[in-house]
């Protein structure tokens, strides 16, 4: 047994790289409530209040703080970086200087010279030299993109393809450099490389082969990495400051490698609470140290930037990195994962003060123990920064080892990743189904030619008819649009240190995700419950819709149009399934639209449900806004009756609530939240966001930014800080349904 | 043996309360109420007609869509409007809930008793009795009924021993008084019955409801109470009260 693991039980963890069997062998669960908790210490609150400077700071000056167009990212070409040397427990910085952001322009470099651009620099002719003769994602993409492919993110059918940047998504295992030591994952590597040998070197082995050379070459530079700012992380960490530091560190050369869109963390806080505990038996912490460590790495994790373009921001308010942390959960035995780390990690939301990263995501069962539940609650009603996902449903597919890429995606740490893409605009193409092919918003004719349906009324049977002929169409489209992204990503951004900390056979999902699910169920409705008189422009084309008589809306536990939505996901996984994947990926599907079902619903003509052209979709699953007639409850009922099954890449659903609604005392607001939460959960529900506040609170931060700079609120899958939206957000969140007394 | 159902006339559903008695509940609105209440947030309630027909299986079915959600407390409330206006119909509605094993809670005004009523408090588990002020005169200028109709009703509830929340809506100048708190305190002493009260602010959010309607609100001109208005008032009774609640 190597020293560093001394006190440590022993198990097959120490045979084979396993992080879950080291924490199902050590772990403590604690069922007891938060009154062991420390504030921040002194040293914690003056570093914060420099970090606090730097943020306002990189606010006034428009959102960047400084760029380096000299240098291209990576784990070895900058200098090491402080906020405050002396005073920092957890070391390492993406750059030189904390929120100087570096460039990145393997996923595509028009991206980079833009976003150089818009915050007045401009990319080096170092680097512009560099990538000249050098294929970028974004290059291969567009070589083997077909006209069609190109035509359907034109009219906005397919959107937010990671095409031009890193795809992200993918949590490397970053607990493995702390428990092995990064010798002891190389030695492994070439192992499993050495073991190629005997199979066959067809193109999939071919490539496997290259994978594992570049994760060994990867894992090499993170020890560099590391070195440069003074740590041999070759081998195991020996204490609680080292296993959060190493962790970090594999974490920030992922942040340094890639510049993928969503960069989660994975979880780490109950693998970190088996060094604490160590630890404070030993006698060499207290409680005050645990959190300071906890709070210096938070922190870290606070300043981590990607530099994106202004359009990039405008679509998913502000520059998130979802650095998604899964808290709790239970295990596969029957003992709650919730550790005093658990409280600790959350804890930072008093220590540090509020804010949307990392997005700290409560894996909820309704076996958690009765405390936490309870902490849980009151964290969500005091900042509106965490979320809640259903582990009863996701243990069953991914064990009790996995955790949240993004928003909502699922993955077993190490062993599974996806690859990611975006979503596509169920309503635009009801709407193209409709006219026969045809894009009233963009004027461009797209997917199979017919005419336009031609009827009074618009016949239900019909219309679907329809809508299954264009969805075949779509969904073949789709998979076959991914699979040149990710052909490309794989070849020419691939993830080498974030796939060196997965096992080198990993299973992998193509997520696939759809827009604008209540439009059209509502929309189904409309034609099935109501009348539905298509309006013709002088084309003959369809761009509007009387709707005369009233019709059951998504939101009001009405079967009647909940299975009309539910039958939507299962007919849109079911048509995608039958296009086989890029390395045989499974289909998965999922329901959120993040922040851009602003811009989904500006690129969509009015629909049948009486929505009019441009206005806002509701986001990811939530019922369209003001249609719930009967409270909260009935609008979560509806968004439960989504299956899992069917969306494998998640359901994300966004509730708001006035404190007045959720019960007279804090206490009581308290206990009902928990009990919402408990009901909406064993109703097999799969996430849901939280926000506790009241609507004035946003028009007044609506009218002045400045005066509310940490208001964080959640929306669909993740959080920001309501300033970092644009006005347009801003008044899409504020005219949401809001939960209140009448 | 089966009968015709008693059709309740239902104003809405509030599947998310949580002010009107404990934990999460089922809130039924019912249509109708006799009382015209100067303080009155829900005119819309108080016609006889409209609403929504709807039999107590079918409501009771649709409360069981949230049992998931109300945890050891909660259950179904029935407010108003009225509900002793149409205690058939609540009577048949919290039997069946009962059978189903949900907890049964009465928002009233404790208006009427008669024996149906009477059988209807058999199968309620608790009540929300509406006392709204302290004396005759101001029950029958700002209520419409003698303020002897609450009170037999409270007597009812405290000897069949059920439990009881007393609120009242504090309407600044006619109620915030020392007078109304002493006349609470007795209430409660002489009641067991009772263990616990809520006083609530009162609020004109539902002005423009009576604008829509075109009814004249009372108490348009009234000030609004806040929680800086009842705290130190709920603080003063349970004084009081001498630690008794």
């Amino acid at each position: 047994m190597h020293e560093n693991w001394n006190g440590f039980k022993e198990g097959i963890w120490q045979k084979e790289i396993n992080v879950r069997d080291f924490i199902q062998t050590n772990y403590r669960p604690y069922t007891g409530d938060a009154r062991f908790l420390s504030g921040a210490t002194e040293r914690t609150k003056n570093l914060m209040e420099k970090v606090q400077a730097l943020f306002k700071e990189e606010r006034q000056k428009g959102g960047v703080l400084d760029i380096d167009t000299e240098t291209v990212s990576s784990l070895t070409s900058y200098a090491p970086g402080y906020v405050d040397k002396e005073n920092e427990l957890i070391v390492g910085l993406q750059t030189d200087a904390p929120l100087k952001r570096g460039v990145n322009p393997f996923g595509g470099i028009r991206m980079v010279r833009n976003a150089c651009k818009a915050y007045g620099y401009e990319l080096s002719q170092k680097v512009e030299q560099e990538f000249r003769f050098r294929t970028t994602h974004n290059d291969g993409v567009f070589r083997a993109y077909t006209d069609e492919m190109r035509l359907a993110r034109k009219t906005h059918v397919i959107t937010g393809l990671p095409d031009a940047y890193g795809r992200g998504r993918i949590i490397g295992d970053y607990r493995r450099v702390a428990l092995y030591g990064v010798d002891r994952l190389i030695e492994e590597k070439v192992k499993d490389k050495a073991a190629l040998s005997d199979t066959t070197f067809n193109a999939d082995g071919i490539r496997l082969t290259e994978d594992l050379y570049k994760q060994i070459k990867f894992l090499e530079l993170l020890k560099e990495m590391a070195f440069m700012y003074g740590y041999d992380i070759s081998r195991p960490a020996a204490n609680t400051r080292e296993a959060i530091q190493w962790t970090y560190f594999a974490y920030l050369a992922a942040i340094k490698e890639q510049n993928g869109a969503a960069m989660s963390l994975g979880r780490v806080s109950t693998f970190f609470d088996i060094y604490i505990e160590r630890d404070l038996e030993n006698g060499t912490i207290t409680e005050t140290d645990a959190q300071e460590l906890i709070d210096d790495f938070v922190m870290k994790l606070r300043l981590a930037r990607h530099l994106r373009t202004p359009e990039y921001n405008e679509l998913f308010g502000g520059d998130p990195m979802w650095i998604t942390e899964s808290v709790g959960g239970m295990g596969e035995d029957g003992r709650t994962l919730v550790t005093k780390s658990s409280y600790r990690i959350l804890n930072t939301l008093y220590t540090l003060g509020s804010s949307p990263e990392p997005n700290l995501t409560v894996l909820w069962s309704t076996a958690l123990p009765e405390d936490f539940k309870r902490f849980c609650a009151k964290v969500s009603a005091d900042t509106d920064s965490i979320q809640y996902e259903n582990d009863d449903v996701m243990r069953p597919c991914y064990g009790d080892d996995y955790a949240i890429a993004c928003c909502v995606s699922a993955m077993k740490l190490g062993k599974q990743m996806q690859f990611f893409g975006a979503r596509c605009n169920l309503a635009k193409l009801l709407l193209i189904a409709i006219n026969g092919g045809f894009d009233t918003t963009s004027g461009m004719k797209i997917g199979p030619q017919m005419p336009p349906l031609d009827s009074d009324f618009l016949d239900f049977d019909s219309v679907m008819a329809r809508f299954e002929i264009y969805l075949k169409w779509l969904a073949r489209l789709y998979v076959n649009t991914m699979n040149v992204i990710h052909y490309m990503h794989d070849k020419y951004a691939y993830e080498k240190l974030q796939m060196a900390l997965h096992d080198s056979s990993v299973e992998r999902f193509m997520a696939f995700g759809i827009a604008g699910l209540s439009v059209v169920a509502d929309s189904f409705s409309a034609i099935k419950y109501a009348k539905v008189r298509p309006v013709k422009d002088e084309n003959g084309y369809i761009t509007d819709f009387v709707t005369v008589g009233t019709f059951p809306k998504y939101g009001n536990d009405d079967d009647r149009v909940d299975l009309i939505a539910r039958e939507l996901t299962y007919k849109t996984i079911t048509e995608l399934r039958k296009t086989p994947t890029y390395r045989n990926a499974i289909h998965t599907l999922s329901v959120l639209t993040i922040t851009s079902n602003v811009m989904y619903g500006k690129h969509t003509g009015a629909t049948p449900d009486g929505r009019g052209a441009g206005e806002a979709f509701a986001p990811g699953a939530n019922p369209m806004h003001n249609r719930e007639e009967h409270g909260a409850l009935a609008s979560l009922n509806s968004v439960a009756k989504l299956r899992y099954e069917d969306c494998r890449d998640g359901i994300s659903n966004t509730f708001s609530i006035t404190p007045e609604a959720l019960g007279r005392t804090d206490e009581e607001r308290v206990d009902n939240l928990v009990a919402i939460l408990d009901g909406y959960f064993s109703k097999r529900a799969h996430h849901i966001n939280v926000n506790v506040l009241n609507r004035e609170t946003l028009m007044r931060a609506y009218e002045d930014p400045e005066a509310f700079p940490n208001l964080t609120i959640r929306v669909s899958g993740y959080a920001v800080n309501f300033h970092k939206l644009s006005k347009e957000q801003q008044r899409e969140v504020i005219s949401r349904t809001f939960h209140e007394v009448l | 043996m089966s009968s015709t159902p008693v059709l309740g006339h239902v104003h809405s559903i509030q599947t998310l309360g949580t002010l009107d008695g404990p934990g999460v509940r089922f809130v039924i609105f019912t249509q109708g109420c006799p009382l015209r209440c100067a303080c009155c947030h829900n005119p819309d309630t108080w016609k006889t007609e409209g609403g929504t027909t709807l039999d107590p299986d079918e409501l009771t079915r649709r409360a069981l869509r949230y049992r998931e959600y109300f945890g050891q407390r909660g259950g179904v409330t029935l407010s108003g409007g009225e509900p002793l206006l149409q205690a058939d119909f609540s009577t048949s509605l919290f039997k069946k809930c009962h059978a189903v094993g949900l907890h049964t809670c009465l928002d009233t005004s404790g208006c009427i008793l008669d024996g149906t009523v009477k059988e209807l408090l058999l199968h309620t588990d608790r009540v929300l009795l509406d006392i709204k002020y302290p004396s005759d005169s101001l029950y029958r200028e700002y209520v419409g009924c003698s303020i002897d109709a609450p009170l037999a009703f409270l007597n009812y509830l405290n000897e069949h021993g059920i439990p009881t929340t007393l609120r009242q809506v504090i309407i600044p100048t006619l109620n915030d008084t020392q007078e109304n708190l002493e006349f609470l305190a007795s209430l409660i002493q002489e009641h067991p019955c009772i263990d616990g009260f809520e006083l609530l602010p009162f609020k004109k959010l539902c002005s423009v409801k009576y604008e829509r309607m075109g009814l004249p609100f009372r108490f348009a001109d009234m000030r609004e109470a806040t929680q800086s208005d009842t705290s130190p008032l709920e603080e003063k009774l349970s004084q009081m009260l001498s630690g008794r609640l």
